[in-house]
């Protein structure tokens, strides 16, 4: 017992978040995926600006043209500028893939930490549905959902929501059940505190770090899921794009040498994807956190 | 040294201006510098100090144990072998044969998926060509050497199938599986009862004994120094401040850190303090009563009556508490004794209301806590503080010391302004002598023991009129516990509150509580004024247990040890 501060030396204190953000940053991929991110998103949001090209009409004069010029990245088999499009369908992909990821995240915190507080039967019975949800995979659900439906972005960002909070839901209900039988809630149970207070004030603000890491991993995953769906046709539709869509739209013409229809859409798939995982890298060694396995 | 002409035997260990410095995220920190110290074979060499003082990185060092964010200098021999530097190869012939360890948590120790004779053979195959079949026989043969029953039988058990003694045998027979000159054992009995540490010391004690191995005896415990060591060296940040036989430093200490180390351990009075020099037979006889403070009167601020609880359903429930009667009266304070498992604790949190009781009743300032529910259990409950044992889990690290404080405040009394709360925070921190600044400050950014004085001053913000501790100072070093001790002690003269103290400390229960109430395997063996109950206790179990306590005085404790064996308990 009295050996529990016994073997780890510990020099000058350091507030804690200079120390969380020196262990970040001594990840280096974590601070270039946190790069990558940052011009993704400068690209995607700010680069139109910069760069106007026209989105919704087709140009049946400028088809199929290849790097160079005033199209800096071509064109595509219907006339619109490639590196615009790559902007344009940014959007949706990043927007989809925050927007579900963040969704998810609250949907799984709120259900984790409602079953964690709870316990008893509550706990076993919301678990066994979380259990249940696991067992189907996310893609099946999204493409039947996807087909039947048609999503517009709003669609696409709640149905990707609803089928990915099972894992941040796993891992707050598991932060919870250890912080409710911490000292300091104890303590306030025993000298009449409320359950809300005890959520309010200690457990929610002590599961932050797990909540935080877990939703970055959601949003690199729900990248990837828009990927997924919008490349089977399935996600937004024409004219409207995103890097999924346009993937699919540049398939067929890969075979005819312009690789510039798939080449830059999909390496921006990877390098965000990786950038997001990276990040929640870097965040679990932050904050010390168990992550998703 | 002094003891120059004594080294005719060469030492089984030697250390010599030895430093250690851990590289950590904030930077450098040294934790042993310059030390010097030497075991001969057959002798115990304790190595005392309290947290911090770096008497478990030396023995990590002398076995090469080191880890990675270490550097070592200075000298370190095993039998001759230079250990500061050497290659892993050349550690791993020494770590098990020359030397071996036991460490403090048997629970961890051992393999959890390897049948304990496997484990043990496993360690004789490391290092002689032995057969399977031939060490597997060697293997029962250590476990009964180390006193494991039938351990024909005992070899097939998994270490789960053990209890927490019986497994710490296990691992010291795995230490001494190779005959080792040097047993290097890291306070080998913290984790276990008093009964079951008594029973591990004897049993450490006769095997140095036998078969002339050197130990060196790492521990924070002054009485199970007294009662195994022949030498001791104390050690105070990073270096050894004193060094001499075990008689020598218990009893006549000279350097002024040691001794105030030995007067804030606190003493256990096993004998009537008055028939010192008087003869055993009448010492049997009734003595004079130490007065004792008359029973407080008045309705009972917390009382038990016959609670029962159980954890679990079905067949693999667990009877933690049975028929549990106590009672706290205004004013007073009852310590709650037993090892652990007994249910101490959980009566606590019975009496907490954290644990609801399958029978009986629990009555909180004259109300029925089981039938009191929302506003009213609420403020009930808001005449309740509470301080328990996780210095590091008892305070949100993510609030300041003041927020911790004032939280009570912000629960039960609504009105106040913010600067009426600090005002409060402030005054509450001074009493228990705690700089008012320190409000501002991170729990991170105290010690253990300021730590737990946060706890006591947010438990005593309000006033309460009961307080319950749980195993308050456990985690604590002696001259830290007594600190916090003394403050309780105080604030109670002050405020006058009764008090509920958990602890397995009879020592600390002697010296704090009017009252005793000795719990075994989830019932009240006996209770009863403290002196009496502790002195001349009615149940051959309290005596037993008092029995198992070593006593920080080695002459002393020799004699209890041989009254214990020869069955004449004190």
């Amino acid at each position: 017992m009295t050996a529990v501060l016994q073997t780890t030396p510990t020099a000058e204190p350091v507030a804690n978040y200079r120390l969380s953000l020196r262990r970040f940053t001594r990840n280096k991929l974590a601070v270039a995926g946190l790069a990558v991110v940052v011009l993704f998103l400068l690209f995607c949001f700010v680069g139109p600006l910069l760069y106007s090209t026209d989105q919704t009409h087709t140009d049946l004069t400028q088809v199929n043209l290849g790097p160079g010029g005033s199209h800096w990245l071509g064109t595509d088999a219907v006339g619109h500028d490639e590196l615009g499009r790559l902007m344009y369908g940014g959007k949706v992909s990043m927007l989809v893939g925050l927007a579900a990821g963040v969704l998810a995240t609250v949907i799984g915190t709120l259900w984790g930490a409602t079953a964690g507080y709870a316990g008893g039967w509550l706990d076993a019975v919301m678990m066994r549905i979380v259990d249940a949800g696991i067992a189907i995979p996310a893609l099946f659900i999204l493409l039947v959902v996807s087909a039947i439906t048609t999503p517009d972005t709003l669609g696409l960002i709640i149905v990707l929501g609803l089928v990915s909070w099972l894992v941040p839901s796993r891992l707050v209900r598991a932060e919870t059940l250890t912080l409710k039988s911490r000292d300091y809630v104890l303590t306030l149970r025993a000298t009449g505190g409320t359950h809300g207070r005890a959520i309010r004030r200690h457990i929610l603000p002590n599961s932050v770090s797990t909540i935080v890491v877990a939703a970055t991993f959601q949003v690199a995953d729900a990248i990837l899921l828009v990927a997924y769906v919008s490349y089977l046709g399935l996600g937004v539709q024409p004219p409207k794009t995103d890097w999924g869509g346009m993937l699919s739209a540049g398939l067929t013409a890969a075979y005819s040498g312009r690789w510039w229809l798939i080449v830059p859409p999909g390496l921006a798939i990877i390098l965000v994807v990786c950038a997001f995982n990276a990040i929640g890298d870097g965040l679990r060694d932050a904050f010390d956190v168990r992550g998703r396995g | 040294m002094k003891e120059t002409e004594e080294l005719k035997v060469a030492n089984i260990l030697e250390v010599e201006d030895l430093g250690v410095t851990f590289g950590t995220d904030t930077g450098d920190v040294p934790a042993v510098r310059e030390v010097s110290l030497h075991v001969r074979p057959g002798e115990t060499l304790a190595l005392v100090g309290e947290s911090g003082s770096g008497k478990s990185t030396v023995a990590l060092a002398a076995m090469g144990l080191l880890p990675s964010n270490a550097r070592a200098s200075g000298r370190v021999s095993v039998d001759g072998t230079q250990v500061v530097g050497a290659g892993e190869a050349e550690l791993a012939r020494l770590r098990g044969r020359t030397a071996s360890m036991v460490f403090q948590e048997p629970a961890t120790a051992l393999d959890p998926l390897t049948r304990v004779g496997a484990q043990i053979a496993e360690v004789v195959r490391n290092h002689r060509s032995v057969s399977r079949a031939e060490a597997a026989r060697e293997a029962v043969e250590l476990l009964r050497r180390v006193g494991i029953p039938e351990p024909e039988r005992r070899a097939s058990a998994f270490p789960f199938q053990l209890s927490g003694g019986q497994r710490q045998r296990v691992v010291i027979a795995m230490a001494i599986a190779n005959s080792p000159g040097l047993l290097i054992a890291d306070e080998p009995t913290t984790a276990l009862d008093v009964t079951v540490q008594a029973e591990i010391l004897d049993l450490l004690r006769a095997l140095a004994a036998d078969s002339g191995t050197g130990v060196l005896l790492v521990t924070h415990n002054m009485g199970v120094v007294a009662d195994f060591a022949d030498r001791v060296a104390v050690m105070l940040n990073g270096e050894v401040v004193e060094s001499g036989s075990v008689e020598q430093v218990l009893l006549h200490p000279e350097h002024e850190y040691t001794q105030r180390l030995l007067e804030a351990v606190p003493r256990l009075e096993v004998e009537a303090p008055v028939v010192e020099s008087v003869p055993r037979e009448v010492a049997g006889e009734p003595v004079v009563e130490k007065a004792e403070p008359a029973t407080p009167e008045g309705e009972a601020v917390v009382e038990l009556r016959g609670v029962s609880v159980r954890f679990g359903r079905g067949p693999g429930a667990v009877q933690a508490l049975q028929e549990v009667s106590l009672t706290v009266r205004p004013g007073e304070t009852v310590g709650l004794v037993g090892e652990s498992g007994s249910g101490k604790s959980t009566a606590a949190r019975v009496a907490l209301g954290l644990v609801a009781p399958a029978g009986g009743t629990v009555s909180l300032f004259g109300r029925e806590l089981g039938r009191t529910r929302g506003r009213a259990r609420r403020a009930l409950l808001s005449g309740v503080g509470v301080v328990l044992q996780d210095p590091v889990a008892s305070l949100d690290a993510r609030m300041s010391v003041g927020e911790c404080v004032a939280e009570p405040l912000r629960m039960h009394r609504r009105g106040l302004s913010a600067a009426e709360r600090r005002a409060r925070v402030a005054e509450v921190l001074e009493r228990v002598r705690l700089p008012r600044e320190l409000a501002g400050r991170g729990p991170r950014e105290l010690s253990g023991g300021q730590r737990q004085r946060v706890s006591l001053a947010r438990a005593l913000v309000l006033e309460p009129r009961l307080l319950v501790a749980d195993e308050p100072t456990s985690a604590l070093d002696v001259s830290v516990q007594r600190t916090v001790l003394e403050v309780i002690a105080e604030l109670q003269g002050e405020l006058g509150f009764a008090c509920l103290f958990v602890s397995h400390d009879l020592a600390v229960v002697q010296q704090f509580a009017q009252r005793v109430v000795v719990m075994r395997a989830g019932q009240v063996e006996e209770q009863g004024p403290t002196m009496t109950t502790l002195l001349r206790p009615e149940t051959e179990y309290t005596r037993r247990l008092i029995a198992a306590v070593p006593v920080p005085d080695p002459v002393m404790q020799r004699r209890r040890r041989e009254a214990l064996r020869t069955g004449v308990t004190a």
